[in-house]
């Protein structure tokens, strides 16, 4: 009984994805009729040829592989520096104390306002843009993770130490399984970071970039590839919380969940 | 009295707990003095905030007395320790393992070889009914089901003496009667000591050979009865005359307790 009614489900799943695209394109169809609204929303009629003209010019590939190394690299730093920072600060008080409150100061402030500071160190090119990537996620992950450890259900700690246990086994066998709900949730915040921060990142004199396009073909109101690059920007988005979505189902399939 | 004559298992002497809190210091527990003896079942009743779970981690190793000792088999405790086995009222599962791991987690700790600890765990498994359920995760039981895996963990790790603080405290009323009747079976063939905490009095007499009924805040032991009810001891137990006296009895004493906490 429950496969059929899965089965039916997920075929009406579908239709509404599809109807809700329907709608979207109607949207966007009537939007490029207006004439206040049309300059900025071209049909698909002018964004196609646009797509293909910018994928000739062999900008659009570049962009995406520039882009995505930046995402990549200061994602990835800022997920292995995050880690165990997160841990040490959940272990020792004094590393808490001193690092917590200038990771929230920090973390408040919009990444576009130190941008330049990283540019007069680090010159222009990928390099400012990666380190900045970098801070962002670093802030939200670390702190992410530190909260979760410190949220770990005390009572596991000791049932754990009562069936014989030591701070090795703890460590291993309790908080890290304990915590990886909260690491996911962590990479979740930092790829959606990451892609905030991008935009910032490639005003940083970057030679091409999807932030970097989007902001020069602005410059030259060249509105039908700029909104092809800006959608990208969505589906960039789409496809990796569907890839965090996957490895979630795989690690914590054991968790209670509000549905 | 049950525990004449029997080996003192564990002795619990001149106990006194105090907390350094916001409004100075409380005192938990203002020297509590029991012996134990060995395989008996004591359970101890109190109104909340009496001390009694405090006794019970101290015991377990898991909180410090202020000062005096808890004593097993006449060597001083320190810290936790495997022979001392605790049951917690929110289960304390771990819910990334399914049923049986969780079940062999104390055995993996002892660095069982894996193919003895996965067939000791199935024993216990089965012994609380939980058969079919070994690949099952935490979250796919209900409550008493839940209870029953702590318990069949706790006998996996193969303690000297039981610590349950109030177990039973979150289950329903009929799930709570079936695990009383399961634990008392348990007891009778496996015969371990047990510190049972309860605020069930009826719980208490049928479960117990000693109910220890503590005082209110500054905890102390305020009155030791004697359960004198025959086992096997069913549900058919809460009819008998003198399962009725002893009710009154406990009850009385457990309900001034109660009121000196509400002044």
């Amino acid at each position: 009984m429950s496969t059929k009614t899965k089965k039916r489900a997920s075929i009406s799943d579908k239709l509404w994805l599809l109807l809700s695209l329907a709608a979207a394109l109607l949207l966007w169809y009537c939007l490029s009729l207006g004439k206040a609204t049309g300059r900025s929303f071209p049909f698909l009629d002018k964004v196609i040829p646009a797509i293909k003209t910018m994928i000739d010019r062999g900008a659009l590939g570049k962009d995406i592989v520039s882009s995505l190394t930046c995402v990549a690299a200061g994602f990835g730093l800022g997920f292995v520096t995050a880690l165990p920072i997160a841990f040490l600060m959940a272990w020792y008080t004094p590393v808490q104390k001193i690092i917590e409150p200038w990771i929230n100061f920090i973390r408040n402030i919009p990444a576009l306002g130190y941008a330049p500071l990283l540019v007069i160190i680090f010159g222009v090119g990928k390099k400012p843009a990666i380190i900045l990537i970098w801070i962002c996620t670093f802030m939200t992950m670390s702190i992410t993770i530190y909260q979760g450890i410190k949220n770990i259900d005390v009572t596991l700690i000791k049932a754990a130490r009562v069936l014989g246990a030591n701070d090795f086994d703890i460590f291993l066998k309790v908080i890290c399984p304990a915590t990886v709900p909260f690491i996911i949730t962590a990479v979740r915040l930092g790829l959606s970071a990451a892609l905030t921060t991008l935009l910032a990142a490639e005003s940083t004199g970057a030679q091409a970039g999807i932030g970097m396009r989007i902001r020069s073909l602005a410059n030259s109101f060249d509105s039908p590839p700029m909104l092809m690059y800006i959608i990208m920007l969505g589906i960039i988005g789409l496809i990796l919380v569907k890839f965090v979505d996957i490895i979630e189902r795989k690690l914590t399939g054991w968790q209670e969940k509000i549905s | 009295m049950a525990g004449e004559n029997k080996l003192i298992k564990l002795k619990i002497d001149n106990v006194y707990k105090e907390y350094e809190g916001r409004n100075g210091k409380t005192v938990a527990l203002n020297g509590v003095n029991l012996d134990i003896a060995e395989n008996e079942f004591i359970c101890v009743v109190g109104p909340s905030g009496c001390g009694k779970s405090t006794l019970l981690n101290i015991i377990a190793g898991l909180l410090e007395p202020t000062s005096g000792t808890v004593s097993l088999d006449g060597k001083v405790i320190e810290g936790t320790g495997v022979e001392r086995g605790v049951v917690f009222q929110q289960y304390a599962l771990f819910p990334w393992r399914t049923v049986l791991k969780n079940v062999m987690f104390p055995l993996e700790m002892k660095k069982t070889p894996k193919a003895e600890a996965e067939a000791i765990a199935r024993k216990y498994i089965k012994a609380v009914g939980l058969e079919g359920f070994e690949n099952s995760y935490p979250k796919e039981l209900s409550g008493g089901m839940k209870q029953r895996v702590a318990i069949a963990r706790a006998y996996a790790a193969d303690p000297e003496v039981l610590l349950l603080d109030e177990p039973f405290g979150a289950l329903d009323a009929q799930t709570r009667v079936q695990l009383q009747t399961e634990l008392l079976e348990t007891w009778e063939h496996e015969k371990k000591t047990c510190f049972f905490i309860t605020h069930d009095v009826d719980e208490a007499i049928i479960l117990a050979q000693r109910v220890i009924i503590m005082s209110a805040r500054p905890g102390r032991i305020k009155k030791i009865v004697d359960i004198d009810i025959p086992y096997p001891r069913t549900q058919a137990t809460k009819t008998d005359p003198r399962f009725l006296e002893l009710k009154t009895e406990i009850w009385n004493e457990v309900y001034q307790e109660f009121l000196e906490v509400r002044k």
